[in-house]
This record gives structure tokens, C-alpha cells and sequence, in this order.
């Protein structure tokens, strides 16, 4: 070991100090303030990647403490190390040791919450049997106190083996230089005396590692024993032998009976637990905060769900009407840095390629900045003060009807500013069928991306008819809003009933009590998020949108540059000043579309057009749609510039030339059958790279992106032909 | 009686796990083992699912999960 640590040092020639040479992980059951705990001693020091072959998050962090520095690892949250979902697994594999390519730990800081210590020391005496030095922070005892307990911290660390037991609030950072000085001393801890929790499996343990290598650990033959189904259960039994299976079969049979070995487990250990807590916690007098009182009133079924309605309903307002303006001012930014550029340069590729490749790319990956960051700010305050959880819990009968649960709730929402943060977000549920299920149903939600072509047809054809106190384009807009949510939670039904047909998914959830976000902590996970979300959303949306610029670019047609060159020279001997503008500006809008149509796209759209003639489309719309399907939100620039009234055109104009547009024979191509069937389909297609990407990614296969676009393009499909020829005359 | 037909404002004890399922076995983990001490705290709508309280911790569990845990009475000490 201290050899392989003056290897390192030499060949990087990186002094001693700047390099930690001691990891430390940070484990803790869900919600117990252990993420808190894990910025408040890092700081902005941290790192988040992945772990190999998994969508699970790596948190890794440096803490400085005087001289010394640490390396610490925030392992997502667990009750046990039994693994129930893919985090608690990689949290469990990382303190036995068992990641590739990573050293085990040195040592281990437990967080418990002291409001929930009964959870708390479960895991804590798990995780004391590893053979690594533990430290125990115990986080929230001033929410205990407001509770009526009172946690005598003495007490405890006798009952633990002596091992330090360290009170913080990582909030106000209340007790956070002892816990420091007890980090660095963590390594160096002798080891200790572990309270016996179960003597029968203790001897069994040590009856079986006679007969095993002296390099199996006594804590892997006991987590063996345990976790029948574990790929450590496995190695055991390989290294018995033959009589392996059987002789461990023999000794669970002896300790366990008929009992599942986990049941067992948590019997015996929930003993000890309760014994330990009846001499640590005392009871004292409980003061009624307004908050208790609060949250009380809100847990009631009706207020409850009334409530839940109302915060959706902020969130939404936000999302929606907070980030216009700021979406605004991105669209107008890099439009106007567009033709900036586009003015200062030579007429040509380059020009183009930098104003309608590059900016207009770069432009339409932060123009959903703001409201990706609005939606995660919800979503980060919500999940760090406890609403999140009662958020699912509150709609868990509504979802448990499409055969999933309520932890689907949140992601289904996210998804209606942006299907990727909303994919991202199904992390929390543990069950796989369930997670696909709700990956699939996400992307119909109706996605920012989808609004800029609904308002444009709204606008366009829907009349403003007042309804009442509705108005008719409203009513539309609601429709398809309406129309994703149903077709999303049916295609989840579906999906239960057929390839994802399984048990019931369960539903059991800590609620955590309502407690006040940490600005720093949010503001650093926002912070985190935002960067994951640029990353894999930004890199995908900005190929694709240069990838459909240069489709729209290329091949140039040096006839119709002379043609209407010469109209141009044509238009400057008969008119000038204003109207020569006008004029000059109105040929090379027409220039631009005649380019278009015999680009390789403008080819595309003729070639396809047939495919879509029984849904009244022309080449034109064909082509638009195509152009879509990488990245719904270039639609509008694309129709913008077909119709030749150029890609940044504002949306009256592009109303007013969608409305005259005509077939070759003189009718109007956008009829009404022909316009809802349009958004019909733009509402249940899934064109969008990242989305794809990213549910790739999640599902570690191609097979689910693959399904998901082939289905909901002919559902779309199908929609769309069905409005158009039912309604058509 | 089960742990899905609690009446508010009494406590009960955990008796017997009355399944070997894995879902059941998993809020044993949790946790909900013969011997711990339980109080109905609340329901969403229509009743279901049914929050409780576990040493003073809101734990929230499907009627048809609370089913497989028989609960009775527990002795008032005070």
C-alpha cells in the first residue's frame, strides 16, 4: 500500500499535499442530511461522473483540514446493504470493496439523522461488521430536540464500541471542526470492539472461514450467508469447493429456518436497535412549531392534495411565464449575433455556417437554460425539503391506475419543460419495469420544444372565438397538453400490460419531515445539474442543428444565385430608397427559399412527399417535419425560410404566408383537418436526438430509444391521417 | 387485525409478518419487524396509501403492503 502511494507521488511530481491519498465514504439512509453534510466539507471541490456500466451518480469530493487533505465519496443513500435498487448496490459494493478499478475506503462516516435513528443504526452496525474504521455524524439533533427526543451522545458511543459519535448541524456547521479533526484521525482508529448483534451468525461465520482462504474476509462470508443471490454468496461457494452450495445450505438452513435470510436479519438487528434506543433517547418536552402545525394540516388527505395542486400549478406558472422573457432575450440574442455576423462577413458558407449552423445551434441549447434551471430549482427544493416524497405519495392511487407508482409522478412533470432532466429524474425508482415504463410515457408530455410550432398554427388558423369565458385557442392548446398526458400514461399502461408485464410495483416510502433547503447545497446541486444537462442535452442538440444546416445549405445552385442576382440588378434601376430595400431584401428571402428547395433537404421533402400526401401535407411541410425530427424546436426557422420570408421572420409574416399558401390547383394548403392533424402529430412524435440519447443512456440499451421512436412516429403518424381523412370533405 | 386497519390515536405492535415476498421483506429492512411500535397517521385520498408513524418517522405504505403485517393493541404503560 505505502509503496504503491510513493510510485504514484513520483510520477506525476505532484507534492504530497496536494494529492489525497485517503478516501473516505459518506454513507447514509436516504434524506439524512448526508449530501448537506458531504458540501458543507467539500465545498466547491467536487467532481460528479459515473460509476462504470451504470446511470448511477459518482460524487466525489476533496476536504481540506488544515494540512491535510481527504478524499470523500458520497455514496447515494441506503437503508441496508442488502442492494434493492442499482444506488444502493453501488453504495454497498463500494464500502465491501468491489468496484473495479477502485480501492475500498478507508474509512466510513455514517450520517445518521437523529430523527430517524431507528433506521439509522440499522445500516450503522452494518456497516461497523466491514472491518473499516467507522465515525458516526449525527446530523439534525436540533430537529430531534423540537421532537422530544434528546440523543445522550455518551450513551451512544458506548453502546457502538467506543466507536465517535460526532453531533453537526451541516446547516448552521454547528459541531463541524470536531467532526473534521475526527475525519482525519478516521484512517488511523484502531479497530474496534463490535458489540455482538447476533452471536449464532457471528459463529457461523467464523465456523465457515476455517474451511476458506485466509483472503476472504470474515464480513463477505457473513454478507454471503446472508444475500443468498449475491455474486458474493457465489464466490464463497467457489472457493468451498464442492460440498460448497450444500454445506452453506446446511448453515442457512440451521440459522434461519424457513425464514428468508433478510427477515431474519432485520429481526435480530431491529432487536438489538431498539434496545439501543431505549437507553440513548430520552424524551423531552415538545414544543408545537408552527411548522408541525403546518405540516400536520397538510398531511390531511384533501388539504394534502389540494396543496400538491397548487405547487404544480406555481411550478408550471414559473417554468412557463418566468423564463419567456428569458428566452426571449436569448432568441433575440443570438439572432441579432447572427446577422451581426452574417452583415460583417462575406456572403457565402462560412457566413451562413456561423449564423445559421453555429450561433443558431448554440442558441437553441441555451435558450432552455432558463427553464431547465427554473424546473430544477423546484425540483432540487422540493426533493431537499421533503415535499417530493409527499408529492408521490399523494398521487400514487392515480398512477398505481396506469400500473405504475407515485415515485413516476415527478419525472412525468419535469417532463414538460424538457422529456431529458424528466428522464433523468426516474433515477428514484427503484423498480426497472416501472423506470422504462416511465421513461416511455415521458416524452409525450408536452416539451417546451413543442410550444413555438403550436403557437405558431394556433395563431394562425384557430380562430379567436370566445367560448364563454374559454377561448377556442386556448381550448386547443389545453387539448394537446391534455393529449400527451393521455397518451403518455396509456402507452404506460400499455407497456405494464404487455412488455413490461409484472408484479405490482410496491410503494413504500419514508415521508421526511418538512425542513428548510440549504441555499448553498441547492444552489450547488442546481449548479451540477445544469452542467449534466448541457453536457449530454447540449452536445446532441448542437450537432443536429449544424448537421440540418448544412443539409438546408448544401448543394448551392449557382443558377438560381445568377437568376436572382440579376433580379436584384433588375430591382436597382426601377426603384430605390425604402422600396429597394424592401425589394432587395424580399428577392433574397425568395433566393434563399428557391436554394432550399433544391437542397439536400428541399430533395428530402420532395422525395417523401408522397408519404405524407394522405395526411395533406405538401413537400414543403414534409420537409419541415423532417428537418424536425432531430430537434423539434428548428420547425419554425425551417418554415420561415421555405416560405421565404427568412428564418428569423416574425411570427405575423410567417402567419400571414402560412395562411395564402397554396397548391399547384389553388387550394389552401392548411385546411383545418390538415393543420390539427399537424399538431396531432407534432404532439405525439418523438423528434428529439437528445431524448433518444438520453434514453440510451438511462436504459442501457438501444432497444428502448429505438422502440420508443418507431412508436410514437407511427402513432403520430396514424393521428395525423385519421384527423385529416375522417374530417376532411 | 393488520396494519391496514389501524384506528388513529392508538398505537399497535408489529406481531408477525404474515409473507416472504421480497417487496414485504424490504419493509422489514425498513424497518417493520415483529416487536416495532406503529401509529396511523394518515391516508392520501380514498384511503390508500395509508401513512404511519414509526418512531415518530411518517412512513407511507399501499393498503394491500400494510396487509401482511398483523398488528395488535399495544399495552398502554403510562
Amino acid at each position: 500500500m505505502s509503496n504503491k502511494q510513493v510510485i504514484r507521488i513520483s510520477a506525476d511530481q505532484i507534492p504530497l499535499r496536494q494529492h489525497p491519498s485517503t478516501t473516505i465514504a459518506v454513507v447514509g439512509n436516504p434524506n439524512s442530511g448526508k449530501s448537506t453534510l458531504f458540501n458543507r466539507l467539500t465545498g466547491m471541490r467536487q467532481k460528479t461522473g459515473n460509476y462504470p456500466g451504470v446511470t448511477v451518480e459518482k460524487h466525489v469530493g476533496v476536504a481540506r483540514v488544515g494540512d491535510t487533505l481527504l478524499k470523500l465519496i458520497d455514496l447515494p443513500g441506503m437503508f441496508a446493504l442488502s442492494a434493492h435498487s442499482p444506488e444502493e448496490r453501488i453504495a454497498s459494493d463500494v464500502v465491501l470493496g468491489r468496484i473495479p478499478h477502485m480501492d475500498r475506503p478507508a474509512g466510513i462516516v455514517a450520517v445518521v439523522d437523529a430523527t430517524h435513528l431507528y433506521q439509522g443504526l440499522y445500516l450503522v452496525q452494518q456497516l461497523m461488521e466491514l472491518d473499516l474504521p467507522v465515525l458516526v455524524a449525527l446530523t439534525m439533533t436540533d430537529a430531534a430536540e423540537a421532537n422530544g427526543i434528546r440523543i445522550d451522545i455518551e450513551a451512544l458511543q458506548q453502546r457502538l464500541g467506543g466507536i465517535t459519535v460526532c453531533p453537526v448541524t451541516a446547516t448552521t456547521g454547528r459541531g463541524m471542526n470536531a467532526l473534521r479533526a475526527a475525519l482525519v484521525a478516521l484512517p488511523e482508529t484502531t479497530k474496534l470492539v463490535l458489540p455482538v448483534f447476533w452471536p449464532e451468525l457471528s459463529a457461523a461465520s467464523e465456523e465457515l472461514s476455517h474451511a476458506l482462504p485466509a483472503t476472504v474476509p470474515r464480513f463477505q462470508i457473513q454478507r454471503a450467508l446472508i444475500d443468498r443471490d449475491s455474486e458474493l454468496a457465489s464466490e464463497v461457494v467457489n472457493s468451498l469447493g464442492e460440498d460448497g452450495e450444500k454445506r452453506l445450505a446446511k448453515i442457512r438452513q440451521r440459522l434461519f429456518g424457513s425464514q428468508p435470510p433478510l427477515a431474519s436479519e432485520a429481526r435480530h438487528r431491529y432487536n438489538w436497535v431498539r434496545d439501543v434506543m431505549n437507553q440513548v433517547q430520552h424524551s423531552v418536552p415538545v414544543v408545537a412549531s408552527w411548522r408541525s402545525r403546518v405540516s400536520a394540516f397538510m398531511n390531511r388527505p384533501i388539504p394534502g392534495t389540494v396543496g400538491l395542486f397548487v405547487v404544480m400549478a406555481i411550478v408550471f406558472q414559473a417554468v412557463f411565464a418566468w423564463a419567456t422573457p428569458l428566452m426571449g432575450a436569448i432568441d433575440v440574442g443570438a439572432a441579432s449575433l447572427g446577422s451581426f455576423i452574417a452583415a460583417k462577413l462575406p456572403e457565402g458558407a462560412l457566413a451562413s455556417f456561423l449564423a445559421d449552423g453555429v450561433i443558431a445551434g448554440v442558441g437553441s441549447v441555451i435558450v432552455f437554460l432558463p427553464q431547465i434551471l427554473i424546473l430544477f430549482l423546484f425540483i432540487i427544493v422540493m426533493e431537499d425539503s421533503g415535499y417530493l416524497a409527499r408529492a408521490a405519495y399523494l398521487m400514487d392511487r392515480v398512477m398505481r391506475s396506469v400500473g405504475l407508482s407515485g415515485q413516476s409522478v415527478i419525472p412525468m412533470v419535469s417532463s414538460f419543460a424538457c422529456a431529458v432532466p424528466g428522464i433523468m429524474a426516474t433515477r428514484v425508482i427503484p423498480n426497472r419495469r416501472d423506470r422504462i415504463a416511465t421513461i416511455l410515457a415521458a416524452p409525450y408530455m408536452t416539451c417546451s420544444a413543442r410550444l413555438p410550432i403550436y403557437a405558431l398554427l394556433i395563431a394562425a388558423f384557430i380562430p379567436a372565438k370566445q367560448l364563454g369565458i374559454l377561448n377556442l385557442q386556448g381550448i386547443v392548446l389545453f387539448g394537446l397538453y391534455m393529449l400527451g398526458i393521455v397518451f403518455g400514461l396509456l402507452t404506460a399502461l400499455i407497456l405494464r400490460k404487455t412488455a413490461l408485464r409484472g408484479p405490482k410495483p410496491t410503494f413504500a416510502l419514508m415521508l421526511p419531515e418538512f425542513r428548510r433547503p440549504n441555499l448553498n447545497s441547492v444552489l450547488m446541486q442546481l449548479f451540477g445539474r445544469a452542467m449534466i444537462f448541457l453536457k449530454r442535452a447540449g452536445t446532441v442538440i448542437f450537432s443536429v442543428a449544424v448537421v440540418v444546416w448544412a443539409l438546408s445549405y448544401y448543394p448551392r445552385s449557382a443558377e438560381v444565385q445568377n437568376n436572382f442576382a440579376e433580379r436584384q440588378a433588375h430591382a436597382a434601376e426601377i426603384v430605390s430608397g425604402q422600396s429597394l430595400v424592401s425589394a432587395m431584401a424580399q428577392i433574397k428571402n425568395e433566393a434563399e427559399a428557391a436554394q432550399l428547395e433544391q437542397s439536400w433537404l428541399g430533395r428530402a421533402g420532395k422525395v417523401i412527399e408522397p408519404a405524407f400526401t394522405p395526411l395533406g401535407w405538401d413537400w414543403k411541410i414534409s420537409m419541415a417535419v423532417i428537418a424536425g425530427f432531430p430537434a423539434r424546436e428548428v420547425v419554425v426557422a425551417v418554415l420561415g425560410t421555405v416560405y421565404a420570408v427568412g428564418n428569423q421572420a416574425d411570427e405575423a409574416t410567417l402567419v400571414k404566408r402560412l395562411r395564402s399558401a397554396t397548391r399547384p390547383d389553388g387550394t389552401p394548403v392548411f385546411t383545418i383537418p390538415m393543420v390539427i392533424g399537424l399538431l396531432v402529430f407534432y404532439a405525439c412524435c418523438l423528434q428529439c436526438a437528445a431524448t433518444l440519447a438520453i434514453i440510451k443512456r438511462e436504459t442501457n440499451s438501444w432497444r428502448w430509444p429505438l422502440f420508443a421512436w418507431t412508436y410514437m412516429t407511427s402513432i403520430g403518424y396514424l393521428g395525423a391521417l385519421l384527423v385529416f381523412q375522417l374530417w376532411s370533405p | 387485525m393488520t396494519l391496514a386497519s389501524l384506528k388513529r390515536g392508538r398505537k399497535y405492535v408489529i406481531q408477525g409478518v404474515a409473507s416472504t415476498d421480497p417487496d414485504v421483506q424490504r419493509l422489514m429492512v425498513m424497518g417493520l419487524v415483529e416487536g416495532t411500535e406503529m401509529e396511523l397517521a394518515s391516508s392520501a385520498i380514498g384511503g390508500d396509501p395509508i401513512e404511519f408513524r414509526m418512531f415518530g418517522n411518517a412512513i407511507s405504505l399501499r393498503r394491500e403492503q400494510a396487509q401482511h403485517f398483523v398488528v395488535s393493541p399495544a399495552k398502554e404503560d403510562e
